[in-house]
C-alpha cells in the first residue's frame, strides 16, 4: 500500500514539476512578443533602459497611431490586404480545378502530367527571382500589382493538397449526380467544393499568410514603396528611415503579426493538413 | 432518374468498363480535363518552366538590367568560382544550415517528446510555438534586432542581473551568426515540433507501455519504440528545414546587413546585391544556379541516405 501511494505521490510530483518547467520554457518563448507589445507602449525615451521594465512611465496607446503617421502604414496595410487577398483566390481557384482533373477526371498522361507538377516545387525561388524580374521588364509589369500577385499564385502545393483531399472523398457521390446527367462542372461546383471546405480553408488561410509576410519579391519588384509598399516592405523602409523610434516601430510590427496570429489561433485544429503549404512558402 | 442510368454516362470503375463503354468516357474527360487544367498549366509554364529555363540561359551572358547582353559562356560561373566573396558567402551559408538545423531539429524534437500525451494543454503548446512561423518574418526579424541592440532586452537584462555587459551582437563577427541563428531557432522550430507531435501521436501507448513492463528505461523506450516509428516524420523535418535554410535571407538581411563586412552574408542576399545592387543579372542568376544545385545534392543525398535509417513499414 504504502509503496505503492509513493510511487503514485512520485509520478505527480514529477509531472507537477515538468508542468511547471514547461509553463517556464512558454514563457521564455514569449519573451521577444512580449517584449514588443511592451515596447510599443513606451515612450520613446523609455526604450533602452539600463533595467528592464514590462511597462513605461506611462501606457501610451498612441504609438500606433504615430507609427502610421511617420510612414504611410495605412497605405501598406491596405496594399498587403489587397495582394494577400487577390492572390489567394487566383491560388485557391487554379489549384482547386487542376487538383479536380488529376483526381477524377481520366487523361492521357495524367500521371505524368502531375510528376511534373510536383517537380516544379524543386525550383527554389531564388533561382526564378531573375527571369522573373526579366519578364516583369517585358511585359512592363515592374512596380505593379500584377507583379506583386500573380508570379507566385501558380504552385503546386495547392494542387497536391487538394488532390490529396478530393481522393478521399468517396467516389458514389459525383458517380450518382453524374449518372443524374451532371456534368464534370457542376459536379465540381455543387459537390466536390462543398464537400472540400475544410481543405479549402487551410489553402486559402496558409496561402494568405504568405502572402502577407513575403519580403524578398516586394522588395525586387517595387520601387515605389510609398505607393506600391507591402507591410514587411514598410517595416524594413521605416526601420531605415526612423531606425531610432523603435516604439513606433514594435507597434507596427505588432499590428503586422496581428491578422495572423488571429488565423493560427482560429485554425488550431487543422495546422497539422497545412505544414505542406507553409514549409515551401514564404515568398 | 434510375431508368436513365443505361443511357447517359457509362459507370465509371468499381469494375473496369467494357471498351466500348471507356474510350468515349476518357475523350470527354480529356477535353474537360484540359479547361480544369489550363489556369494551372499555363502560369506554372509562364511563371515557372519557362523562368527557370531563362534562369539557365541569363546565367551565361553578361545581363544588365538596362543595356547591351553578350554572351559569355561559362564566364559567370567561373568568376564566381574565384570571387573571394562568393566563397565565403557559400561558407556562411553553409555555416548558418550546420548551427541551425541539427539545433532546430534537436528542439523541436525534444519539446514535441516532452508535450507529451500526459501533458495538460499540449494545443495550446502547439498554436503558441507556430505563431512566430506564421508572423511576417520581417516582423519577427525587427524584434529580435531591438533585443540584440546594445541597451536592449539581452543588455539591459544581463546588466541589471549579473552586472556584465552583453557584446553588440550584431556588430561582431564573432557572435553575429549565433544571433542570427538563435533568431532563427526562435522563429523556426514550431513548424517542426508540429510535425514531429503529429508523428508521436501515432505510437501506440500500449506498445510504450509493454516496453516499461519489459523494464526499458524511458532512453530505451525512445531509441527502440518511439525511434523508429518516428523516422518518416524526422526525414521530411530534416530534408525541408534544409532546403529552406539553404535560402536564408530576411534575417541576415535585416539583422545585419550582411555584416560585419560580408561575415553574414548568405548565397541569396548574393544574388539580391549582384541583381539588385550591382544590376549584373548574369552573375546573380549564375549563384542562384549554383545555391539550386547545392540544394539538389543535397536532397538527392538525403533520399539516398533514407533507405539506411529510416522506416515506412514499421
Amino acid at each position: 500500500m504504502t509503496s505503492e501511494t509513493a510511487v503514485v505521490v512520485g509520478r505527480r510530483v514529477r509531472s507537477g514539476v515538468s508542468h511547471v518547467l514547461l509553463t517556464i520554457v512558454a514563457i521564455l518563448f514569449l519573451v521577444p512578443l512580449l517584449y514588443a507589445v511592451s515596447t510599443s507602449l513606451k515612450p520613446a525615451d523609455e526604450v533602452f533602459t539600463a533595467t528592464p521594465h514590462l511597462f513605461g512611465s506611462k501606457i501610451q496607446w498612441q504609438n500606433y497611431a504615430d507609427a502610421f503617421k511617420y510612414a504611410p502604414f495605412g497605405r501598406y496595410f491596405l496594399n498587403s490586404a489587397f495582394v494577400a487577398v487577390a492572390g489567394t483566390l487566383v491560388v485557391v481557384t487554379a489549384s482547386s480545378l487542376s487538383a479536380y482533373a488529376f483526381a477524377r477526371l481520366r487523361f492521357r498522361g495524367r500521371e505524368s502530367l502531375f510528376v511534373l507538377f510536383l517537380g516544379t516545387l524543386m525550383v527554389p525561388q531564388e533561382v526564378l527571382i531573375v527571369p522573373m524580374y526579366w519578364l516583369m521588364q517585358s511585359l512592363g509589369w515592374v512596380d505593379s500589382y500584377w507583379a506583386l500577385i500573380l508570379p507566385w499564385a501558380f504552385t503546386a502545393f495547392g494542387t497536391f493538397l487538394l488532390r490529396q483531399f478530393f481522393l478521399t472523398v468517396p467516389n458514389e457521390l459525383e458517380e450518382a449526380a453524374r449518372v443524374d446527367g451532371c456534368g464534370p462542372f457542376r459536379s465540381f461546383f455543387r459537390i466536390m467544393l462543398p464537400l472540400a471546405r475544410p481543405a479549402l480553408a487551410v489553402l486559402t488561410v496558409f496561402t494568405f499568410i504568405s502572402f502577407w509576410g513575403s519580403f524578398l519579391w516586394p522588395l525586387i519588384i517595387v520601387n515605389s514603396v510609398d505607393t506600391k509598399g507591402t507591410v514587411p516592405l514598410g517595416l524594413a523602409q521605416f526601420s531605415g528611415q526612423a531606425g531610432t523610434q523603435w516604439n513606433l516601430m514594435m507597434a507596427a510590427s505588432v499590428l503586422a503579426m496581428l491578422p495572423t496570429v488571429l488565423l493560427v489561433v482560429l485554425l488550431q485544429k487543422h495546422l497539422v493538413r497545412g505544414l505542406l503549404v507553409t514549409g515551401l512558402g514564404g515568398r | 432518374m434510375a431508368t436513365e442510368t443505361t443511357t447517359v454516362a457509362p459507370p465509371r470503375p468499381p469494375k473496369p468498363a467494357t471498351r466500348a463503354g471507356r474510350r468515349p468516357a476518357l475523350r470527354r474527360d480529356g477535353r474537360y480535363a484540359g479547361i480544369f487544367l489550363t489556369p494551372s498549366v499555363g502560369g506554372l509554364l509562364l511563371f515557372t518552366l519557362f523562368p527557370t529555363a531563362m534562369a539557365l540561359a541569363i546565367s551565361l551572358f553578361d545581363w544588365p538590367v538596362f543595356g547591351a547582353r553578350t554572351f559569355l559562356g561559362l564566364d559567370n560561373y567561373t568568376h564566381l568560382l574565384h570571387d573571394p566573396v562568393f566563397r565565403r558567402v557559400v561558407l556562411n551559408t553553409v555555416l548558418f544550415v550546420v548551427l541551425y538545423v541539427p539545433l532546430n531539429v534537436v528542439v523541436s524534437l525534444g519539446l514535441a517528446t516532452w508535450v507529451g500525451p500526459k501533458i495538460k494543454g499540449r494545443q495550446a503548446f502547439r498554436v503558441l510555438f507556430f505563431i512566430p512561423v506564421m508572423t511576417p518574418m520581417v516582423a519577427n526579424v525587427m524584434v529580435w534586432r531591438l533585443m540584440f541592440q546594445p541597451g536592449g532586452l539581452i543588455d539591459s537584462g544581463l546588466q541589471s542581473w549579473f552586472g556584465i555587459n552583453a557584446p553588440n551582437f550584431l556588430g561582431s563577427s564573432t557572435w553575429a551568426m549565433p544571433a542570427i541563428v538563435a533568431m532563427s531557432v526562435w522563429q523556426g522550430f514550431g513548424y517542426n515540433f508540429l510535425v514531429f507531435s503529429a508523428a508521436l501521436d501515432q505510437v501506440p501507448q500500449s506498445q510504450l507501455e509493454s516496453a516499461q513492463i519489459d523494464g526499458a528505461g524511458p532512453l530505451q523506450r525512445f531509441r527502440y519504440v518511439t525511434w523508429p516509428m518516428i523516422t518518416p516524420a524526422i526525414f521530411f523535418a530534416t530534408t525541408m528545414t534544409l532546403i529552406t535554410s539553404f535560402q536564408v535571407f530576411a534575417q541576415p538581411f535585416i539583422l545585419t546587413q550582411g555584416g560585419p563586412g560580408v561575415s553574414t552574408q548568405t548565397i541569396v542576399m548574393y544574388v539580391y546585391n549582384q541583381g539588385w545592387q550591382f544590376l549584373t543579372m548574369g552573375l546573380a542568376s549564375a549563384a542562384g544556379w549554383v545555391l539550386f544545385v547545392i540544394i539538389m545534392a543535397i536532397t538527392a543525398i538525403q533520399f539516398v541516405g533514407q533507405r539506411k535509417w529510416v522506416h515506412y513499414d514499421v
